[in-house]
């Protein structure tokens, strides 16, 4: 197996409040079936042994669920493949020689902690301003009284996919978290369980994504084509037509 | 130390309901004084903060993650059992009941399996209503699979991502308890000690990750729902952060820990592919529902999977148990696989892999079919190892995935020290020495949603008159004491290696000695490596970075620490069993066909430990498991 040579360009930034510049480091004779964060871990073994301190990334999963991965490679989130994360990019993908850059998220929502890793509690918050169904443990009717349609079921599940990653807002020209909420609306509107708090929901949801910080949609259609889990911009459309719905009869 | 598993009277079917309405209650106005500290986010820490919240508790939730949205649940794939009967194919409560104690090799405690399976069908529904989109049939009806080791279809799904969806729906719930104020949440904040007052669990000492301060909470109890240990093999399934630190730390201040060396090894994962190698990856127990496994009859056959024709291709599942063929519960087939490679008849570069094929399924079934069924299973398997499943065989092999062992609980979930709590997969109560598959995720929602709210009642209604401990007691600081001199050891140590390094040695003696199969002349070894190892980690090992700021370097090296003690006890514990059941396989015991042999007279209990200290031998102590339901039998999958 041919040994995979690379330079790498890696942010580094001490802490929120320092500001942070490009290091370069080089790694060689590298396995091709490495993952891009295995790459990463022996980049960091490498800096123990030089003294130097590891470079701090956010991951946990390594299986493309958990969405706490979260690297700008090349100038792309989660790197050149099509609905695949950092973590399950793999250095095949790459050719000896190469230049590889390395930048956190990129969003006035989501500042910096350290190097790569950004502060995503934004994310939180909106969910937490009604991204739910208020349902207490216990008071439940039976899972099969409500018959959903297969194909509602589907739908809802294909917006239900959202990691919550952010990387749609870090490609977002402006910073943007419309995917990411109205991934989360589209799966409750969807539902019937959904729907008595469907109105509320959405306003609710909106107001806490305007007041994180979070720029305007301009639909241009980048976070689609960066989301790992290719979450389709049509559910932007739909939220868009239930907030209008709700706030032209108020 | 006495162990007293507070099993109700009364015939089983009727002790939850007897039990749930006799306990006493907590008034209202009193449950708004109590302050419960919740340790873990995932399915069981998740939906028993918020359903502890609704109930009007004081809550403090915490997670190392920056979301609690991110636990390790989220990664399971397969789905979750319930006994709901909707296929009407037989399923009962009493059959998966009967079915979880069997498949735990009659290891586990009848009374509270029991209550788990009654408990299964509200969860269906509490998830439902809460916008989980399971997956559905044509009529609207939900939908279900079978599972290995079982032979009615009780399984709940959502495509490969149950995890992903019953985690979203249980954060949703605490998500709104934290919005109106009933859970305060602490993300990216580790857990590093337990405090003890009076013999009571008061408090805890969390660290924030991000600015390395140290704080001290107080709670009238503590739950920890902090997940499973399979870390302490460096390789395994789990995701990188899962560890045992809390449960550990939770051990070392008086709660019993059982069955350590119960572990479970999944038998479909994708092979380790070199040296640094991080974390294995699993491919749904599902894939064997359709997917056949051989390997060649003939030793070191190294033709492609494709040029191999029918006639030389063994299936050995099929071969050996005919009964169950593929879906034999995954004990038996991860055995059934390193006993083909140990033998030379493995495949792929390193020998250490078996065929899972769709060809059949794919003959039979149409491709769009397979593709439907378990295409982002595929697209996961290509995206790691670049082979496409469609056109040739995976190759797969067993990795550590979940472990049974854990903190011993009573019926009420709590552990040997009152007011401490475990739920989940970091206690030991449901699934005996081997656990079924879609299982974990059940246990952790029933704990959580439907058991624990009940049970902590009875602990904290004795509780009502303490007001708040002032967090500046002696047992507060002394315990934020010992935490911050751990780190200033690994931080000031000067040595000369990674933590990594470390995590990855021990991992290997762990997996050598105390995985697939184990033996006494080895565990006796393995117990004097990992302590020579432990030596030298704290000698030699190098953390870099400071206290005072986000350093993920300090973080490992202080749960590895914990993995070292930790991988000892797990020696010690397989060396005591002199029995082959589960999970633990014991060379020396084994039937003619290699098949576990298990001794019920004299094993039929929970091995029950009490720390002593670092460097003294723990005690052993025995809770007998006492079956008046139903009879031993050797499991035969035949
Ligand atoms: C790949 C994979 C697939 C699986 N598939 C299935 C399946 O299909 N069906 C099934 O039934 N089971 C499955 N399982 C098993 C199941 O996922 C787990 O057993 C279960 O999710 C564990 O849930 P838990 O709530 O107990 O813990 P976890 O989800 O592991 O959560 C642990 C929580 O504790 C927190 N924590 C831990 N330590 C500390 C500390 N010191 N301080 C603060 N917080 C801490 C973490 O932040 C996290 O929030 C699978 C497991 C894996 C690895
Ligand atoms: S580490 Fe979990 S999605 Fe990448």
């Amino acid at each position: 197996m041919s040994g995979l040579d690379l330079t790498l360009k890696i942010w580094r930034q001490k802490s929120s409040v320092d500001n942070g510049g490009f290091e370069t480091y080089d790694v060689k004779g590298l396995n091709s079936h490495m993952s891009f964060l295995e790459m990463m871990d022996v980049l960091n073994e490498q800096l123990v042994t030089q003294n130097k301190e590891p470079v701090a990334f956010d991951h946990d999963c390594r299986e493309g669920i958990c969405g706490m991965c979260s690297m700008v490679i090349n100038g792309r989130p989660h790197g050149p493949l099509k609905g695949t994360t950092t973590c399950q990019l793999h250095m095949r993908h790459f050719n000896n020689g190469d230049i590889i850059t390395i930048e956190p998220w990129r969003a006035k929502a989501f500042p910096v902690i350290k190097d790569l890793v950004v502060d995503r509690s934004s994310f939180d918050r909106i969910i937490q301003s009604g991204g739910y169904i208020s349902v207490n443990t216990g008071s439940a009717p039976d899972g099969n009284a409500i018959p959903i349609p297969k194909d509602i079921a589907e739908e809802a599940f294909d917006a239900a996919a959202c990691i919550g990653c952010g990387a749609c807002v870090a490609t977002c020209k402006n910073a943007s978290a419309s995917l990411f909420v109205s991934a989360k609306v589209s799966q409750l509107s969807l539902l019937p369980q959904g729907q008595p708090e469907r109105k509320e929901r959405v306003n609710k949801m909106v107001a806490q994504m305007d007041s994180e910080g979070f720029g305007h949609c301009t639909n241009t259609g980048a976070c689609e084509v960066e989301c790992p889990k290719e979450i389709s911009i049509e559910y932007i459309r739909k939220m868009n037509l239930d907030y209008n719905v709700n706030n032209i009869k108020s | 130390m006495i162990l007293d598993s507070k099993i109700p009277d009364g015939p089983l079917e009727s002790k939850w309901t007897k039990y749930k309405s006799t306990v006493p209650l907590v008034s209202p106005a009193n449950k708004r004084k109590l302050e419960i500290i919740v340790v873990g986010t995932g399915l069981a820490g998740a939906s028993a903060a918020s359903s502890l919240a609704e109930m009007g508790y004081q809550v403090k939730s915490f997670c190392f993650q920056d979301s609690p949205r991110r636990a390790h649940s989220i990664a399971a794939q397969g789905g979750i059992n319930a006994a709901k009967n909707y296929q009407n194919d037989g399923d009962s409560v009493y059959r998966l009941f009967y079915d979880t104690i069997k498949g735990g090799d009659y290891r586990s405690r009848e009374a509270n399996v029991y209550r788990l399976a009654e408990v299964s069908a509200s969860i269906i529904d509490q998830c439902v209503a809460q916008g989980v989109p399971f997956a559905r049939e044509y009529g609207g009806t939900l939908d279900n699979r079978s599972f290995g080791g079982v032979q009615v279809s009780r399984t709940f799904y959502a495509r490969g991502q149950t995890g992903q969806q019953l985690l979203l729906g249980a954060y949703s719930a605490l998500s709104r308890q934290i919005s109106k104020g009933n859970v305060k949440m602490y993300n990216r904040h580790e857990m590093v000690d337990i405090v003890k007052i009076d013999g009571k669990a008061r408090g805890v000492i969390v660290r924030n990750l991000l600015t390395g301060e140290f704080n001290r909470h107080f709670g009238h109890a503590v739950v920890l729902a902090t997940g499973g240990y399979g870390n302490v093999y460096y390789l395994s399934t789990n995701a990188m952060g899962s560890n045992v630190t809390a449960a550990w730390k939770a051990y070392k201040k008086g709660a019993a820990f059982s069955n350590p060396c119960f572990t479970q090894i999944h038998p479909t994962c994708i092979p380790v592919s070199g040296e640094y190698q991080s974390k294995l990856t699993l491919m749904s127990e599902s894939l064997r529902n359709d997917g056949r496994i051989w390997v060649p009859k003939k030793k070191g056959d190294n033709r492609s999977p494709n040029e191999i024709p029918e006639e030389e291709r063994d299936y050995y599942l099929e071969r050996r148990y005919p009964a169950f063929g593929n879906l034999v519960p995954r004990d038996v087939a991860s055995r059934a696989a390193k006993e083909r490679c140990d033998e030379g008849y493995g495949v792929g570069e390193t020998g250490l892999a078996v065929y899972l094929d769709f060809e059949n399924a794919i003959n039979r079934l149409g491709k769009d079919i397979v593709s439907a069924r378990y295409g982002n299973l595929f697209a996961m398997y290509d995206k790691i190892t670049g082979d496409d499943p469609y056109s040739t065989p995976m190759r797969i092999f067993p990795a550590v995935h979940y472990t049974m062992g854990g903190l011993w609980v009573d019926y009420d979930l709590m552990t040997t020290v009152p007011g401490l709590y475990a739920i989940g997969e970091c206690n030991f109560s449901d699934h005996g020495a081997n656990r079924l598959g879609a299982s974990a995720l059940m246990q952790g929602l029933a704990d959580g949603y439907f058991v624990l709210p009940y049970t902590i009642g009875k602990y904290l209604s004795q509780d009502i008159r303490t007001t708040p401990i002032k967090t500046d007691h002696e047992a507060f600081v002394e315990a934020e004491n010992d935490a911050k001199e751990r780190n200033k050891k690994l931080l000031n140590n000067n040595g000369n290696r990674s933590v990594e390094s470390f995590h990855r040695d021990l991992g290997k003696i762990v997996w050598d000695y105390c995985g697939m199969s184990r033996n006494e002349s080895s565990l006796v070894t393995a117990i004097e490596d990992i302590k020579q190892l432990r030596e030298k980690f704290w000698k030699d090992v190098k953390v870099l970075g400071d206290e005072k700021s986000y350093n993920p370097e300090l973080d490992k090296a202080g749960r590895v620490a914990d993995f070292f003690e930790l991988g000892e006890l797990m020696m010690r514990d397989a060396l005591e069993r002199n029995e082959s059941c589960g999970g633990h396989f014991r060379e020396e015991y084994q039937t003619k066909e290699g098949e576990a042999l298990r001794d019920d007279e004299e094993y039929t209990f929970a091995s029950t430990w009490e720390f002593k200290g670092v460097n003294h031998p723990p005690i052993l102590h025995k809770e007998d498991l006492d079956f008046k339901t139903v009879h031993p039998t050797q499991r035969s999958y035949k």
